[in-house]
């Protein structure tokens, strides 16, 4: 069976573009139809510009038949999560604080992806400022998992993860700040990779936990991840994070690695596969390592013997740095502001309350608590020295392993509506979370099916910039498998 | 570690310049109550000796030559103003 255009890895349309058997704005209309007939059942997009696409593709045919095509991403189609700024568009971050605000100037990913010929093509949905677990924080609306329409397809960036497995977009791109990627690449049944804190950008990002915040590419394969990483990677003067440091050609790296031939050493942290991990997903997980097994990889079990308490310091440092840039929305320079408020400090107690959704005010509250005058030793301070001893963990396993191998999410995709204790909500992130905390590299890659029919993640954790090694790790997996080449039947 | 209990919501609300309905402040509490109860664990880990972690590679001292660049036209940084007026940002009266 021939698989629509829509469906296709990047890599694979770029050859066809290249070969001159697709224009882009066949490709372009192709997912734009693809979004106009699935998206009132999926809800991935705040926002798409159908004119505005067929614009940039015919520019990038006019390249192409100019001989001036800038390399395999001119002309795919690439959604953004919308706390990504593209500018003269909507970027609203799922908020009504957001509602009405256009982006200025466009983020450093989104200009480098524009240089690179790719297609901006909507803004996804998220939990609002990127809080969450199942985009159901949205101020706009509940994205549907596409595997499964009752039920919800993770987050924070869960309308970047539907879209791409809807076929609506060719890759997207998300933000993970606690696995705000990998686990909703997960629920899904695509690829989800969160960079090494500092790789890539966030200049143009609207900001929730800066010690922890990454953009990272969501694709159908672990080829176009490293595509698209390669495109958006690289050292910004404009955000004072970025590493200054040269960036791989990561295909090429993964296909040398590869070729190395060379027994990788995956370690299996014990801490992640106890009480609450769904059977099945463990079932699949174990799987995946007997795979690695047969392919002559040596495994390894390790200890990350402080996992329990990431959740705990996730919830202080997250809660604190987000109440510290979530002050800015004070309804003076932009965003709402009220309209009943009596005077200036009305205005800010007001515009703020009628702004942001419950997750957000209960964040700003917590993190604004933890840092109040008496608490910040007893949380803060030591939350950030527990932070020590989660990355001294990974850092001691690596001695002894290239990466680290666990399941993404405890449990598949549940439904709308299940997880209302915010608690019960924050311990889907259980798995993820240590990687935001020790600022590693880490990616989801789709590993099995439940008995229901909803796609399971194998997560691989690897050393900090060593991206082309964890991509070639996880190819490894991938080449095994056919799972990327199954789709929702919508 | 303090007990949840000591979480002054009115307190934190106003820190935070976050108006709160009755409801949000008792379902909030409540919520937080569980959340804090969770994080409690963190007092059982021994951090004597142990350094903190503001950020997993920390850069300092980035430097930026000081040469003047074009920045946002004033139109353009206006955009997204709620209330604009002459160039200017419309805010209520601070001073009487």
């Amino acid at each position: 069976m021939n698989t629509e255009l829509f469906f296709k890895p990047a890599t694979e349309l770029a050859d066809l573009l290249g070969a001159g058997k697709l224009s882009a704005v066949e490709l372009t209309k192709a997912v734009v139809n693809r979004t106009k007939a699935v998206e009132a059942r999926v809800k991935a997009f705040n926002s798409f510009d159908e004119a505005d696409a067929l614009v940039q593709a015919a520019a990038s045919d006019a390249r192409r038949a100019a001989g001036q095509a800038r390399g395999p991403l001119d002309g795919i189609p690439i959604g953004f999560k919308d706390v990504i700024s593209v500018a003269g568009q909507p970027l609203t971050a799922s908020s009504r604080m957001l509602a009405n605000f256009v982006s200025p100037y466009d983020a450093t990913v989104t200009r480098k992806l524009k240089d690179a010929g790719a297609i901006s093509w909507g803004r996804l949905n998220l939990d609002e400022f990127a809080m969450g677990s199942s985009t159901e924080n949205s101020a706009f609306q509940v994205t549907c998992n596409p595997w499964d329409l009752t039920r919800v397809p993770g987050g924070s960036s869960g309308g970047s993860a539907a879209a791409l497995a809807a076929g609506e977009a060719i890759a997207t791109l998300g933000s993970d700040t606690g696995g705000s990627i990998r686990q909703p690449a997960a629920l899904c049944g695509v690829v989800g990779l969160k960079p090494t804190y500092g790789l890539v950008s966030r200049y143009g990002l609207i900001a929730f936990a800066s010690s922890l915040d990454q953009i990272g590419p969501f694709a159908r394969t672990v080829d176009d991840a490293a595509l698209l990483l390669e495109a958006i990677a690289g050292h910004d003067p404009l955000d004072s994070t970025s590493v200054n440091q040269p960036v791989p050609r990561y295909r090429e790296e993964m296909k040398r690695i590869r070729a190395e031939k060379r027994r990788f050493r995956l370690g299996i942290p014990r801490e992640y596969f106890g009480e609450g991990l769904d059977p099945e997903v463990g079932a699949a997980v174990e799987k995946a390592i007997d795979f690695y097994r047969s392919q002559d990889c040596e495994i390894k079990e390790v200890s990350l013997p402080h996992t329990q308490y990431g959740v705990g310091v996730y919830y202080i440092i997250a809660t604190a740095e987000c109440s510290s840039n979530l002050a800015r929305y004070d309804g003076i320079r932009y965003g709402h502001r009220s309209k009943e408020a009596r005077d200036v400090v009305d205005l800010y107690f007001k515009s703020r309350a009628e702004g942001f959704g419950p997750e957000v005010k209960r964040r700003i509250i917590l993190g604004t608590y933890v840092l109040s005058s008496g608490y910040y030793d007893a949380f803060y301070l030591r939350a950030q020295k527990v932070r020590t001893l989660i990355r001294q963990d990974f850092l001691t396993a690596y001695r002894d392993v290239d990466a680290i191998l666990t399941p993404t999410s405890p449990t598949p995709a549940f439904r709308a509506g299940d997880k209302s204790d915010p608690l019960a909500m924050y311990l889907c992130d259980v798995y993820t979370i240590g990687v935001n905390l020790a600022g590693l590299p880490g990616i989801s890659v789709p590993c099995g099916f439940s008995a229901g029919g909803l796609p399971i993640g194998l997560q691989l954790i690897g050393q900090p910039f060593k991206e082309a090694e964890l991509l070639a790790i996880a190819g490894l997996y991938e080449s095994g498998h056919d799972w990327q080449r199954m789709h929702p039947k919508l | 570690m303090p007990a949840p209990a000591e979480l002054n919501i009115d307190h934190v609300a106003k820190l935070a310049r976050l108006a709160l309905t009755p409801e949000e402040k008792a379902k909030f509490a409540q919520q937080l109550g569980d959340v804090l109860h969770h994080i409690e664990q963190l007092s059982k880990v021994d951090v004597s000796g142990v350094e903190p972690t503001a950020h997993a590679f920390p850069i300092y001292n980035v430097w930026a030559d000081d040469v003047a660049k074009p920045g946002l036209p004033v139109e353009a940084a206006l955009r997204n103003a709620p209330a604009q007026r002459d160039n200017m940002i419309v805010v209520p009266k601070v001073v009487e």
